[in-house]
């Protein structure tokens, strides 16, 4: 672990006291940084400071801190997750950035993803593309063997390449149309690899674009700035896919598909 | 008093146990399931599958959970892999060898029904698994592949590169999500339970309060599942995600659930260690990068040379050294303890609190391809963390705080000491004794979730007369009377200390008495410092902000305050049991550097019940445990 000089940073927060109010950017100043703390551990002491002199600690959301269950993430200097490739906020380190830097910390802009408080954002719309049909049908206990499902190497890495995602939201709001292509997409191709989840392929990917548009979120016109800015580096190839698959399940459809629901 | 608690394990013998009792237990027709309501609070691997499976029964399911999706639970972080007991590789793997195992990896403190019981299941989780579409690794046949894990000498474990978590989740969220869009399952995020509600010494229900909101709510239902995980962040720095929390199953205990063996804490040998002060949280570098790599200090002392410069017959590979039949493989207890030894003793890597993990050899064998094939992501995570590459040099870790083995006490059912009250997967207590061996906490949250609540809830549903409960009863009001009261204490403190700083001098204590290696001296010690650190709370906490928003402070204050209060116990609990076992290793009983069991004195479960308050030490009580299968015999893996 490099042992560099500390540093000093500006930062410029959007704070929003809730949903409904007005928010607006103010400066804090990160003093005495040391660059082998992550990005989030650097706002733990800003906030600690605030807690201190009676005021109230920035908000944002965060959980595991090793870049897996998708909760940080806002935008550092307009980039999602911030200016390293591959990477989550809670795994960015401070040794990116240099001394005196100024930084612009904003929540994901996006109509389906409303500001709650501060850096933190609703990102519940996900869940409910899920719901609409990212899964396959199978109850416990019916099960056959699993070595009786064979699947070859190339495809079980493909579906899980796009099984990586984690939900984040960092594609929306890279996206200059808050489309959530590259999320509906990648569960569609994970399960659409798979011949578990080709019994149910048309009716999932009509669900869950339906649901997808039912939200609020905006149309790909695949600028591909989802993928880059995605901290899994999921593939713009997933939404070809999603594009396909719903391509033909349109053509191809015998019922009724359900409509999204905002429930 | 003290008494005697009885596990309700069933008669016969360990392979048909679990089908007896499934055969015995009365059934709800399913016309009935859907009048009975189940909340399951907790939605990782053991609360999702839970929630999924009583679903598709056709229960009404209300699902919690503190996070804004379900799918954030801290099951996701785990990286390895799950053990099955598939033999698919022919090298003499069977349900009785994981059995076995799981056993002697739990220094001989788990029951064994149990956790034969789970052997069993697992291999029926990796098929469910694989129906629902986790992608789990394959060879180029199309099978499924293995790898080895600690403590085991076959290759059952499988894996989805370094994210098996995150993909186990992912399959029993969607199977729960489902149920969702089906209705069966009420899904209530961002909502953190405060209190269980008890009625005629029943679970009926349970307090939240509404993270987005601050409003208190009450849910009443026929049975209540606690899912609610391990409690490793009592030592501040742990693996743990930041809210993992004893907040649930402490709430639980004050109602009459008694806590078993808190003392039993895992401390993962593979993590990357401590570099500052604001450090939040530590991070693990899976166990299955021991299949590959050679854990090894300099053979001289305060060696301050990079490890490139330190020449082959100077490097001490100690596990290989110790344990020349499991190596690199000995489970986390020893691999733990005997990088600690060897830090103390001034072998530390660099002279610094470390030991190398190097894959020279590997790459050497198999090339760098194949290495970042199987580890590449957490090699990638080293390299942000520290800023070296491990492909070039070999990885620093140490041990850190990771999971837990004690919890609330279940029986046979997983039912606590409160009728009505479940508790699966990390937050009860009776599957991996004093030990746990990697890749199976993944398999016990399901097993429990998928394979077992689905059937001891039903059971108890069956017999068991359930008179209406209404949330406006007083029951329901006086325990949201007594949350709302605790909250506005709190914050009327208005001190001058903050929560994370009380927290880091909370787990200072605990990681020094109550960690690797403790003492009779440092845990009547720890014990005074702790009673002092909860007098500091209660009287100079500082929370910002009001109660009715969006306020984390609130949410890590109260958290901490039960943190402090378990961390008291977990070191009663260390000091009463006079032995070493597992990951509990007295100073005072060991042979060698080797965890001295004491099978005549303390060949039981501690459960400890709460005495109305933090003042009053908890009452110990026991479970004597049996072992008519595995023969009770010094743990060797020499």
């Amino acid at each position: 672990m490099e042992s560099k000089q500390n540093i000093n940073l500006k930062l410029k927060v959007w704070r929003q006291k809730n949903a409904q109010a007005k928010g607006e950017f103010v400066t804090y100043d990160a003093k005495d940084v040391s660059p082998d703390a992550s990005f989030l551990e650097m706002l733990d002491a800003v906030n600690e400071n605030l807690v201190i002199k009676g005021e109230e600690p920035i908000v944002f959301d965060h959980d595991c801190r090793e870049g897996i269950c998708g909760s940080c993430g806002f935008m550092i200097n307009g980039n999602a997750h911030g200016p390293k490739k591959g990477t989550t906020i809670c795994q960015l380190h401070m040794r990116q950035f240099s001394d005196g830097e100024e930084l612009t910390l904003e929540p994901w802009r996006a109509t389906a993803f409303p500001v709650m408080k501060d850096l933190m954002c609703d990102r519940s719309a996900f869940d409910r593309i899920i719901k609409s049909g990212g899964y396959i049908s199978v109850n416990t206990g019916g099960a056959r063997d699993a070595n009786n499902i064979l699947i070859s190497k190339v495809n079980a890495d493909e579906a899980f390449l796009s099984a990586m995602c984690i939900g984040c939201g960092a594609c929306v709001a890279s996206c200059k149309n808050a489309s959530a292509a590259l999320f509906t997409s990648a569960k569609i191709s994970h399960l659409a690899y798979l011949p578990q989840g080709q019994v149910e392929q048309n009716q999932r990917a009509l669900n869950m674009v339906a649901q997808m548009d039912a939200e609020g979120f905006g149309a790909c016109t695949t600028t591909g700035a989802c993928s880059a800015a995605c901290p899994k580096e999921i593939s713009l190839i997933n939404i070809a896919k999603m594009n396909r698959e719903f391509l033909r399940a349109s053509i191809t459809k015998k019922e009724e598909a359900g409509g999204g629901d905002l429930a | 008093m003290s008494v005697i608690l009885d596990s309700k394990v069933p008669n016969g013998p360990v392979e048909t146990k679990w089908q007896n009792q499934k055969f015995n237990m009365k059934l709800v027709n399913p016309s009935n399931k859907r009048k009975h309501t189940v909340i399951v609070v907790g939605t990782g691997l053991a609360g999702a599958s839970a929630a999924a499976t009583m679903g598709e029964l056709g229960y009404k399911v209300k699902a919690f959970c503190v996070h804004q999706s379900p799918r954030r639970a801290h099951s996701v972080a785990a990286q390895g892999g799950i053990n099955g007991a598939k033999n698919y590789q022919n090298d003499g793997d069977s349900i009785y060898r994981l059995f076995y195992d799981t056993v002697k990896g739990g220094d001989f403190r788990a029951r064994e029904a149990n956790v034969y019981r789970l052997a069993e299941a697992s291999v029926s989780i990796i098929d469910q698994a694989v129906a629902q579409g986790v992608p789990l690794a394959r060879e180029y046949g199309g099978l499924l592949a293995n790898r080895s894990f600690g403590g085991a000498q076959v290759s059952r474990t499988f894996y989805a590169r370094g994210q098996t978590g995150q993909q186990l989740l992912l399959g029993a969220y969607s199977a729960m999500m489902r149920q969702v869009d089906l209705g069966t399952v009420e899904l209530h995020s961002r909502r953190e339970l405060l209190d269980v509600v008890t009625v005629d010494g029943k679970a009926r229900g349970i307090v939240v309060r509404n993270l987005n909101t601050g409003e208190l709510e009450s849910h009443e239902a026929d049975v209540v599942v606690l899912a609610t995980g391990g409690y490793s962040n009592v030592f501040y720095l742990s693996t743990n995600a930041m809210a993992c929390a004893v907040t649930a199953s402490w709430k639980a205990h004050k109602k009459g659930s008694y806590f078993a063996n808190p003392c039993y804490t895992q401390i993962h040998p593979t993590c990357i260690p401590v570099h500052g002060e604001n450090q939040s949280k530590l991070t693990l570098m899976s166990e299955s990068l021991r299949n590959d790599g050679r854990i090894w200090i300099s053979s001289k002392k305060g060696d301050k040379r990079l490890p490139q410069d330190i020449p082959e017959n100077e490097r001490d590979y100690f596990l290989e050294r110790i344990y020349p039949s499991f190596g690199n493989l000995a489970p986390r207890d020893i691999a733990s303890r005997q990088a600690k030894f060897r830090v103390d003793e001034g072998f530390g890597a660099m002279g610094e609190t470390a030991v190398y993990l190097d894959f020279k050899d590997s790459i050497g064998r198999l090339g760098e391809d194949k290495i970042a094939e199987r580890y590449g992501n957490l090699f990638q995570m080293y390299d942000k963390i520290t800023g070296e590459n491990p492909y070039k040099q070999p990885m620093r870790i140490f041990p850190a705080p990771h999971y837990t083995m004690g919890g609330l006490w279940v029986d046979y059912n997983l039912m606590s000491t409160v009728p009505g009250l479940f508790v699966a997967g990390e937050a009860n207590f009776s599957d991996h004794g004093a030990n746990r061996l990697g890749a199976s906490a993944l398999m016990q949250g399901l097993a429990d979730g998928y394979f077992v609540l689905p059937y001891t809830v039903g059971d108890y549903i069956a017999n068991t007369t359930l008179g209406a409960v209404k949330t406006t009863d007083d029951a329901f009001k006086n325990s949201e009377n007594e949350v709302k009261t605790e909250i506005q204490k709190m914050m009327n403190i208005k001190g001058t200390r903050t929560v994370d700083s009380l927290h880091k001098e909370l787990g200072l204590v605990m990681w020094e008495k109550c960690g690797m290696s403790r003492s009779k001296e440092g845990l009547a010690e720890a014990i005074e410092k702790i009673k002092k650190i909860r007098g500091t709370f209660w009287s100079d906490v500082r929370i910002s902000g009001a109660a009715n928003e969006i306020n984390p402070e609130l949410e890590k204050a109260g958290r901490v305050a039960d943190f402090i209060e378990l961390g008291e116990l977990m070191c009663r609990d260390a000091l009463t049991r006079e032995e070493s076992c597992g990951g509990h290793f007295r100073e005072e009983h060991q042979i060698d550097g080797e965890a001295k069991r004491d099978d005549e004195n303390f060949c039981h479960v501690a459960a400890w019940e709460w005495n109305g308050t933090a003042e009053k030490a908890q009452t110990r009580h026991k479970e004597e445990l049996k072992f008519d299968n595995v023969k009770l015999a010094t743990r060797s893996y020499k």
